[in-house]
């Protein structure tokens, strides 16, 4: 997908639903992420949004980012609300109460809404099959209360709950893999994706509307601040994310897997974790070990898609 | 019109009438005693005969999350919980009346954990008195049929916006067969008919709900807040009025039995009123000036209502099914004795909880409250609240 950037551009719909003005940190990549999302699904869409740094960047009462339908309740529930959403709206169209239409509904969260608080609303929604979208912003941490860390927040990373100490490495539990976990339910459609690779994520989102039925797709979103990089850098840290294997991109459709990107090269674990602040403890010895589980982890990956390594 | 008299469980004739109010979207998660309201409308759209979207949640928090959001998109909105499900529910509670999202609840009220209880009292619902719902107490089946097209009607008025609580007593009411007038569906679309939600979230109209705030903006929000729930009582008063005028069953925020001439009158909430009303009877009988005092309408407080019913009388002594722990006494005896204070001619309250957890209140019992309770306003002991029935 990604040689043919030069003209997928011009296709991309010029119009904005996800406006400028926001509130987010410089080089925010999940503010990028959102807005990328916003394009692919187009103005006949109804977000429902977790409390969180989007939240909160894009909704200062009286101001408002969003030129689509957008309702933000609490932390653990947009997979709830969008389920009203979506069953309100079937009833009253079923009904005659209003006209019939097209319309994407879509939940959105960030990591710790979704691994963690929402993690039951998710799973009942999915299970549920309610047509709907459900996209993780993940950024690996709590970032907008002050980058606390979740259960998505990789091995090893030092957050201000999981610190880097003399007893501790940081973070010493393994990233919950939430796609996975998705793809357990027996959805129709479930997905990684990266800010990064923004034709790839449209293409993904729009393919998660289209499908009938719960769509899960789980988005990368590089934070500067959180990761501890400098801003101008949030788009090369996708980039090794997915390059060096840490997060590969793939698509499970009906069960069935399909990688989305395999890196010309693999890149040692090592490009992607030096330089970001929160990795600048590690040990070249931590640093191998980390190394064979993201092998391990991709050797699957690739094994599922039947891909040859 | 046709009315149809029927003796039925209060729990069925309470989902009859849910389905009669034609709704879009029920959310339903299992918890005693509101069962069988959601087991009974889970029957009526398996049979298609209300067309609506059932949504079996994963747990109370996600049923008033989904109640949210198909009101946010102007679906008519049930849902149905009592005691550790309104617990878990109460954030998001609190966040349908911010938000100004008709919905009605039917709330079978019971006691909450621990120890863990699943029989009739009020603690429950009076953990989310501050939420900004609208709260009615119904006494009897008929009232608990009544109050959910009143309800609806209520709540989804463009001057209101709120969602609203019918509090039933579980297992005295919902468990209870009665007899129960059903009305013509006729009779139902005239008092009841489909109303589209301004600003409901639809692609056509684009709105952004649940925005966060500022210090210098919360203030004012919480104020509109305020000024919803309190000026929704002359609609809520009309609305009851209207339904009598097509019924002739005609309910007032605060109703009193034989409490004109009363020195003393007992003041209940929801199904205790039946049996206080037996015993007044009972005791006028005897040459006691009692009376009965009840209140309908808990949010909006009918503050007037509740003045004109009682000023001038020596005492009150008010039955609470709930207790606020090293507080001063129950919520209601606490609220009224607010209510009353520095009023000329408001009279002392001798204050009772009783029942809690289902135990059970007799007519006896009733009658010893009432004694006990006229004898403690003479002595001038009308500090704190008495725990009635205290064993050991």
């Amino acid at each position: 997908m990604d040689k043919f950037s030069v003209f997928s551009s011009r296709l991309v719909d010029k119009s904005e639903n996800f406006t400028s003005g926001h509130r987010a940190c410089q080089g925010c990549a999940e503010a990028l992420a959102v807005r990328h999302v916003m394009k692919a699904l187009g103005r006949d869409t109804i977000v429902a949004m977790a409390t969180g740094c989007m939240e909160i960047i894009s909704s200062p009462l009286p101001l408002t980012s969003w030129k689509v339908p957008w309702i933000h309740n609490a932390f653990e529930n947009p997979s709830a609300v969008i389920s009203g959403c979506e069953s309100g709206m079937k009833a009253m169209m079923r009904k005659g109460k209003i006209p019939q239409k097209k319309i994407n509904f879509v939940a959105m969260g960030g990591d710790g809404a979704t691994a963690d608080i929402g993690m039951g609303p998710l799973s009942g929604a999915l299970e549920r099959g309610h047509d709907m979208v459900y996209v993780c912003y993940d950024n690996e941490a709590y970032m907008n209360t002050g980058i606390q860390r979740s259960s998505s927040t990789p091995y090893g990373a030092s957050t201000t709950t999981s610190p880097a100490g003399k007893v501790s490495i940081g973070q010493h539990t393994q990233k919950k893999n939430m796609a996975q976990i998705a793809v357990a339910h027996n959805i129709p459609y479930v997905a990684t994706a990266c800010s990064s690779f923004p034709f790839d994520l449209m293409d993904k989102v729009r393919r998660a509307a289209e499908t009938p039925g719960p769509a899960y797709v789980h988005v990368l979103s590089v934070c500067p601040t959180g990761w501890r990089i400098p801003t101008q850098d949030a788009i090369k840290y996708g980039r090794l994310a997915v390059d060096s294997c840490v997060f590969p991109l793939y698509e499970v459709i009906n069960g069935k897997y399909r990688l989305s990107y395999k890196p010309y090269k693999k890149l040692p674990l090592n490009e992607y974790l030096k330089g970001q602040g929160r990795f600048r403890h590690l040990t070249d010895k931590e640093i191998q070990l980390i190394q064979q589980k993201v092998d391990r982890d991709y050797e699957r990956i690739l094994r599922l898609c039947e891909e040859e390594e | 019109m046709a009315t149809q008299r029927k003796g039925i469980e209060v729990s069925i004739a309470m989902a009859d009438a849910v389905a009669q109010a034609n709704v879009d979207v029920i959310a339903a998660y299992p918890i005693t005693p509101q069962t069988h309201i959601v087991e009974h409308l889970s029957e009526i759209v398996a049979n298609g005969e209300l067309d609506a979207e059932y949504v079996p949640v994963e747990s109370e928090h996600s049923a008033m999350s989904v109640c949210c959001g198909s009101s946010a998109v102007g679906a008519r909105t049930f849902t149905s919980t009592s005691s550790q499900g309104l617990a878990l529910m109460a954030e998001i509670f609190y966040i349908a009346a911010s938000m100004r999202l008709p919905m009605v609840m039917a709330l079978a009220n019971r006691s909450l954990s621990g120890p863990l209880s699943i029989w009739n009292d009020h603690t429950d619902t009076m953990m989310v008195r501050d939420a900004g719902w609208i709260h009615i107490f119904v006494e009897n089946g008929q009232e608990c049929y009544d109050n959910v097209f009143c309800g609806f009607r209520i709540s989804e008025d463009p001057d209101i916006m709120l969602p609203l609580a019918i509090n039933l007593d579980g297992f005295i009411l919902t468990h209870m067969i009665e007899p129960v007038i059903y009305e013509d569906n006729e009779t139902i679309r005239k008092y009841l008919p489909d109303v589209r939600m301004k600003n409901a979230l639809h692609p056509d109209n684009p709105v952004s709900m649940g925005c966060f705030a500022m210090p210098e903006i919360y203030t004012e929000a919480q104020m509109s807040r305020e000024h919803g729930v309190r000026n929704s009582y002359p609609t809520i008063v009309k609305a009851w009025q209207e339904w009598g005028d097509l019924t002739g069953r005609y309910y007032k925020p605060v109703e009193t039995y034989r409490a004109d001439d009363a020195d003393y009158c007992i003041v209940t909430m929801g199904s205790y009123g039946e049996t206080a009303m037996e015993v007044v009877d009972a005791l006028r009988e005897e040459g006691e000036k009692v009376g009965v005092v009840k209140i309908r309408l808990w949010r909006p407080f009918p503050f007037d209502d509740f003045r004109k019913a009682v000023l001038g009388k020596k005492s009150l002594i008010v039955i609470d099914r709930a207790i606020s722990f090293g507080g001063p006494g129950g919520p209601v005896a606490t609220e009224l004795r607010s209510a009353l204070y520095g009023k000329p001619g408001a009279p002392t309250i001798v204050n009772y909880v009783a029942g809690l957890a289902g135990r059970d209140v007799s007519r006896n019992d009733f009658k010893n409250i009432i004694l006990e309770g006229k004898a403690k306003a003479e002595k001038g002991e009308t500090d704190g609240f008495t725990l009635y029935g205290l064993r050991g």
